[in-house]
């Protein structure tokens, strides 16, 4: 067999492997263990797509919590019952269109992708001729200007109630399966020709420039595949938690996206994946010093916002002392572990 | 709109517009002298506000001596982000610096979490800043008055300290060259450590005169109020002090005469900034007053 048929069968069964647990996990696993599971597929969405935004084409958004807000808003209406948003928008009724739309799952997750990418494209447009932070702090206003807006438009977002018992359709094998999806694709557009131009213009902008690269099309068309992603992700985040109001969207979803991206590692897709899962368990993890404990008849006090005092620290320590993240641009593939294991055959 | 209820309206866009001048001008010298947006310095003006009102309050320092204690202690925090988190950042790619702005600043926000707590305090203010003087049929808090006088001098001893003195050339020398000063013996770190304390005891000062003026304490009070003033750097010219102090005011008079004049918009409010934001990014990107900087190949 070829080294590449040896990879594709690797691949595979790595998804079958990865199908086994999932479904071992649905039946062995409690309520809060699936709901972490469902976060890391959600968070590496995020992640690598804020990933092929920052990481790979090297335009510095500050903007995904605004994607995530204009898919969580698209797919909840889609998927709300007319009757369940009649009960909910005690504001202001909502507008008739808004009352009647409804669509299945898979069609309002792409609805939330799609229109995300749409804003991405007409936002992206003027805003991607700006450089670096400036990039950043305009990306970040118009996030804030997308939570204004759904602050303000009840007869379509609620205003700042916000929706409640969005229906829970996303379970582990829908976000697992739009998670699989969302690496193929990424991992095949970063290692086609489009990929080779998009680190070419990170790299150095003027000499892709100078080499005739429309830079301009290709920062726009990642920066809308990116809103794209970030859509779906904040898509399946609203069914997955089935509240949301526009103080969810604030800066700091963005910054845990942008700490899992750096902590992984800009420019790299595994990177993402670990720091995902690494970072989704922590947090839980860490829910434990800001809720009370109790020891027998003693209580501890939680403390609360302990979690990002540890989690900012954390960011600052890594980009001070490991600015590359775990896996710097590096990939953690087969054929490094398959060369390890050649390695090991020689030895002997 | 009676003439008497624009005069009120103005002058209150002139008080918040100079506490955005304030916190504009350390946005604006950090990144006139390293290119950095110091995201953390929202949460300078935030921590300024809340060291007053814990002397006050739970120390029982006469009022003063708290402002000058927090001034103080300000800048020193100021000076100790820019040693631990940007300083050994400066050789590294700007963005790096910038995520590790971004990070100190939710690190103090959430420090203030921890220790101040989640829960917004009221301000209790000396008695005689509640006297309303009239004048004419204008009704004026002393504050509304007392607010843009203080920054005015603040900001003169500030102008004073950049193009009088030494150590003002050397901000000026850095800003315009940071390796060629450094090479000609200006002491880099030293002055830039000196921006870091200026920029963070006057927004300090801001901080404190926000909470009189909005008598609320809340560890994220200081986040809006400071993209306000980092837009009002921009649309003046960021690198520029005077751009700073003119965008300031400017945002501040905008801001409330709109919610004034078309109060159905008031929601929007918050968004305003930034759509000015944008929209000077996209005519004229180096602001009002600001010089081109060049990209460097």
């Amino acid at each position: 067999m070829t080294e590449n048929r040896i990879k594709i069968a690797l691949n595979f069964a790595a998804t079958g492997i990865l199908a086994l647990f999932l479904w071992w996990a649905q039946d062995f696993l409690g309520g809060y263990s699936i709901q972490i599971l469902n976060l890391i597929a959600v968070n590496i969405i995020l992640a690598v797509s804020l990933n092929l935004i920052y990481g790979f084409t090297g335009m510095f958004s500050l903007g995904h919590a605004g994607f995530m807000a204009i898919g969580a808003y698209a797919c909840s209406i889609l998927i709300m019952t007319p009757g369940q948003k009649e009960m909910l928008f005690i504001l202001q009724p909502a507008y008739p269109w808004v009352q009647n739309a409804q669509a299945p799952f898979l069609v309002a997750v792409i609805a939330g992708g799609v229109l995300a990418a749409l804003v991405g494209l007409l936002v992206g447009a003027p805003l991607l001729r700006l450089g670096d932070d400036y990039l950043g702090i305009a990306t970040l206003g118009f996030a804030e200007i997308v939570r204004v807006l759904a602050n303000n438009i009840p007869r379509i977002t609620n205003g700042a109630l916000g929706f409640k018992g969005i229906p829970d359709y996303a379970n582990i094998w829908w976000n697992f399966g739009w998670c699989l999806f969302t690496l193929y694709v990424i991992y095949r557009l970063i290692n086609s020709n489009f990929g080779n131009t998009l680190m070419a213009i990170r790299d150095d902008e003027p000499a892709a420039k100078a080499m005739g690269i429309n830079v301009f099309r290709y920062k726009l068309l990642s920066f809308t595949i990116g809103s794209f992603f970030a859509g779906i992700g904040g898509a399946l985040l609203a069914s997955l938690v089935s509240t949301i109001d526009p103080k969810m969207f604030l800066f700091t979803l963005t910054f845990n996206v942008l700490m899992i991206v750096v902590t992984g590692g800009l420019g790299s897709i595994t990177g993402s994946v670990l720091a995902s899962i690494a970072i989704t368990i922590l947090l839980e993890w860490l829910r434990f010093v800001e809720n009370p404990i109790f020891l027998g008849d003693y209580e501890l006090k939680g403390i609360p916002g302990m979690r990002m005092v540890v989690f900012s620290l954390a960011l600052i320590i890594i980009i001070l002392f490991r600015r590359e993240g775990l896996m710097g641009m590096r990939e953690f593939g087969w054929g490094r572990l398959l060369g390890l294991v050649h390695k090991r055959g020689e030895a002997k | 709109m009676t003439w008497a209820m624009f005069v009120q309206h103005l002058l209150n866009g002139v008080t918040l517009g100079s506490l955005y001048a304030l916190i504009a001008i350390g946005y604006t010298m950090v990144y006139g002298i390293l290119r950095l947006i110091n995201f953390a310095h929202s949460e300078i003006f935030m921590l300024g506000a809340y060291f007053v009102f814990w002397g006050v309050t739970l120390i029982h320092l006469p009022w003063t001596i708290a402002v000058v204690l927090a001034i103080v202690s300000i800048a020193g925090v100021g000076v100790l982000v820019d040693r631990v988190a940007y300083r050994p950042l400066r050789d590294a790619p700007r963005i790096s610096a910038l995520i590790s702005a971004i990070g100190v600043s939710f690190f103090l926000q959430n420090v203030a979490i921890v220790v101040f707590s989640a829960i917004p305090r009221e301000v209790y203010r000396p008695a005689w800043l509640e006297n309303v003087i009239l004048v004419g049929d204008v009704r004026l808090l002393p504050l509304t008055l007392l607010v843009p006088v203080l920054s005015f001098l603040l900001m003169l001893g500030l102008v004073y300290i950049v193009y009088k003195t030494k150590a003002g050339l050397g901000m000026r020398a850095i800003s315009k060259d940071i390796e060629t000063s450094f090479t000609m013996g200006v002491p880099v770190n030293k002055i830039i450590a000196l921006t870091f304390g200026i920029g963070s005891a006057l927004a300090a000062a801001s901080g404190i005169m926000w909470a009189l003026r909005y008598p609320q304490l809340q560890p994220v009070m200081g986040v809006i109020p400071g993209f306000k003033a980092f837009i009002a750097a921009v649309v003046g010219g960021i690198g520029s002090i005077q751009g700073a102090v003119i965008g300031g005011l400017g945002l501040g008079i905008v801001e409330i005469m709109a919610v004034a004049t078309f109060p159905e918009l008031a929601g929007y409010r918050d968004a305003l900034a930034f759509i000015l934001l944008i929209a000077i990014l996209l005519i004229k990107p180096t602001g009002l007053l600001g010089e081109k900087l060049e990209d460097k190949l």
